[in-house]
């Protein structure tokens, strides 16, 4: 079959003008000004392809392009150099309701945005019900939006979006707003549209969203695809791009960042090193100072990790990241936040460091990533053990909440009221 | 490139003025039109009668102005029927005009987020004024006939001259949004430009007074201003025969043919600007 989209060297730059020309009157005066200007190039040379059906995440950082790619996708920036094809009809949702206009009922913004998703007007009357149905509203349908609760508008915007017949959709964020319970349905809807057969192209920074749902995955950073593959590798480089910026300290040694890219293993997608040292062994320890794979909630626990340097190395940072069942990162703690200099390390030294910390986290199971980085900008790992190792927090309780931190809560009854004898 | 050697489906065009589908453009035209209409009725119960209230005041003033403490239009027959007909259609250009400079720049949320074709914005303002227009021209059809018009078959000239207006202000509309993207003075100038124009058309002033002082200026003034051999033909074609014609007025057909020039270049050079800025209007807004 052949692909849904396929984009090739797609480019897009912006003009920065250093000097504003704002007016016609200062356009006549100064029919030179403002003609330069510094370009800002959003999009280099951006190549890829999604098959039909495919749920195609686009990640990458706030200023990253990955915005500006789906504009030009969308047809709403005019690319300035390489082409794409779509195969069949496309629709884009940069944002949920856009066009909506809160003096009008639910029914007559349904026709509205149903004929600017380009619907002919008759298959956007025979879809209104349709829609008003999808979304619950019938009973509301002669309200005027702007009596309508966010909730209701939200529903409103994706019932619309899921009507519009689009073979491919591309949508930017728009989950980023509503509660957990509201992104769990938009992912339903997600499912559904992809068990359909159409393919999604999904543009956010939310890697959790991304390892759980899309097949594939692109990383931009600075205009330029970093990576093209699957969801978790994508996510893992994702991670990685920004922990190092993390690290800001003096100039990094440019022959030993080239080093460190050459010796990068390709074989263990969970592990990141650059040779100079290992980490060896890492467990959780109680509150006796066991080791131990079961932690009691509340107590005073640690993890620790021993090194051991196969080269000299100054001042690397030690750190480990512990993430949940949900994928979702609930601690972090790194020698970079708190001791300047870690010393130096030789090779063959070895070293184990602890973090001890209160167990003030949920019951469920947890994993923890150990890492060994160098101060500097840039990819800068020494070494790193994605979900190295894992130990389960026992709790009495179940609040399906990160965090379990400790609390109290007060109740203040109002006087009683004593009624009239 | 797929297994097949070769991309399939369409190639990407970008944003554009017509967007590949008049069909769509049309659509997407007519439903905005619609839809601010209705707003602006919905708005208050008293919504045509708002409608119409702008031009009435306006007409009002001029009336009691020009009858009462200066007559201008003393001998024209059915001078205030003239003169309501042309602050009818001044309203028009006016109205669409004033909205549609800053149509496009006013509807950024849409542009910046949904791809359609970017002429419906601009080409809706003007239909919406065309609706407002054709309630207006109920009322002074309702005037006219109180103030004892004779309707002519020339009438049927109506939607002829309705349709060069249309072009003029269309032409207008469509260079000027899209040029206010990038010069914001462009609505201050346009303010002027229209008082200009108001002036500069018989429609306080019979064109009868304009040839009592110099026939060739009132000629030029036909020949030059697309509006004034709209708003003559108007008076000729709906409400007094006897008057003269666009053509008799800018002296000759041949003047009249350098009017239409006019007109279509405002329109064609308008389309052309707009149709080169619309790819980028979403990013430069």
């Amino acid at each position: 079959m052949p692909p849904a989209v396929s984009v090739q060297s797609l480019s897009k730059g912006f003009r920065v003008p250093s000097e504003q020309v704002n007016t016609l009157k200062e356009r006549v005066l100064h029919p030179l000004r403002g003609t330069r200007g510094a370009r800002f190039e959003a999009l280099r040379d951006v190549s890829f392809e999604v098959e039909q059906g495919e749920f195609f995440g686009i990640v990458g950082r706030n200023g990253s392009g990955k915005s500006t790619l789906l504009k030009c996708l969308a047809g709403i920036y005019r690319a300035d150099g390489g082409q794409a094809w779509i195969d069949g009809r496309l629709s884009a949702f940069i944002e949920l309701g856009v066009g909506f206009n809160m003096d009008l009922a639910a029914r007559d913004n349904i026709r509205i945005n149903a004929v600017m998703l380009g619907l002919s007007t008759r298959d956007a009357r025979r879809r209104e019900d349709e829609i008003l149905e999808f979304a619950g509203l019938e009973q509301f349908q002669d309200l005027k939006i702007k009596n309508y609760s966010s909730g209701m508008l939200v529903r409103l915007g994706f019932a619309i979006m899921a009507h519009v017949d689009a073979d491919v959709l591309l949508i930017d964020e728009v989950l980023a707003v509503g509660d957990a319970a509201f992104q769990q349905k938009c992912f339903d809807q997600f499912n559904r549209i992809r068990d359909e057969g159409r393919t999604v192209l999904f543009v956010t920074h939310d890697m959790g969203a991304v390892e759980r749902y899309c097949d594939r995955a692109m990383l931009l950073e600075h205009g330029e695809m970093v990576v093209l593959g699957d969801a978790h590798r994508v996510g893992q480089e994702y991670l990685r791009v920004n922990f190092a910026d993390v690290e800001t300290a003096p100039e990094p040694d440019p022959a030993a960042d080239e080093q460190a890219v050459e010796e990068e293993p390709e074989t263990d997608p969970l592990r990141s090193t650059d040779g100079r040292a290992e980490i060896v062994r890492a467990w959780f320890e109680d509150a006796e100072g066991n080791e131990s794979s079961a932690l009691p909630h509340g107590e005073r626990c640690a993890f620790a990790a021993t090194v051991r340097f196969q080269a000299e190395v100054e001042h690397p940072l030690f750190g480990v990241v512990l993430q949940n069942d949900r994928d979702h990162t609930v601690f972090a703690a790194s020698t970079a936040w708190t001791q300047e200099r870690s010393g130096l390390f030789r090779a063959g030294d070895e070293v184990t460091y602890r973090v001890s910390f209160d167990n003030v986290f949920s019951g469920g199971r947890y994993f923890a990533t150990p890492a060994v980085a160098r101060r500097g900008a840039g990819v800068a790992w020494i070494d790193r053990r994605e979900k190295f190792v894992t130990a389960l927090v026992t709790s009495t309780r179940t609040t399906d909440a990160a965090v379990d931190i400790p609390y109290a809560i007060d109740l203040v009854r109002a006087e009683a009221r004593t009624p009239a004898a | 490139m797929s297994a097949t050697g070769l991309p399939s489906g369409r190639p990407l065009a970008g944003p554009s003025a017509l967007g590949g589908d008049a069909g769509r453009l049309w659509r997407l035209t007519w439903t905005l039109a619609v839809t601010n209409f209705k707003l602006r009725f919905y708005g208050s119960a008293l919504g045509y009668l708002w409608q119409l209230m702008r031009p009435l005041l306006l007409f009002g003033v001029l009336y009691v102005v020009f009858t009462e403490f200066v007559r201008l239009g003393g001998d024209i027959e059915h001078y205030p029927v003239v003169l309501l007909t042309g602050v009818m259609l001044f309203t028009f250009l006016s109205e669409a005009t004033s909205g549609g400079v800053t149509s496009i720049v006013q509807s950024e949320a849409l542009i910046r987020k949904v791809e359609f074709p970017r002429m419906a914005i601009p080409c809706s303002i003007v239909l919406t004024s065309l609706f407002n227009l054709g309630l207006n021209l109920v009322a002074v059809v309702v005037f006219a006939a109180i103030s004892g018009v004779d309707f002519h078959t020339s009438l049927i000239q109506v939607p002829v001259i309705v349709g060069a207006l249309c072009a003029f202000v269309l032409g207008i509309v469509l260079l000027t949004s899209a040029m206010f993207v990038r010069y914001r003075d462009i609505q201050p100038i346009w303010d002027v430009v229209l008082q200009m124009l108001f002036y500069g058309t018989p429609v306080l002033y019979p064109i009868e007074i304009v040839q009592e002082r110099s026939a060739a200026a009132a000629e030029w003034l036909v020949t030059l201003n697309p509006f004034a051999a709209i708003v003559q033909q108007a008076r000729h074609a709906f409400i007094d025969p006897t008057a003269d014609s666009a053509a008799v007025a800018a002296g000759g057909w041949g003047h009249l043919a350098i009017t239409g020039a006019i007109t279509l270049a405002i329109l064609v050079g308008g389309f052309l600007v707009f149709r080169r800025r619309a790819p980028y209007v979403a990013e430069e807004l």
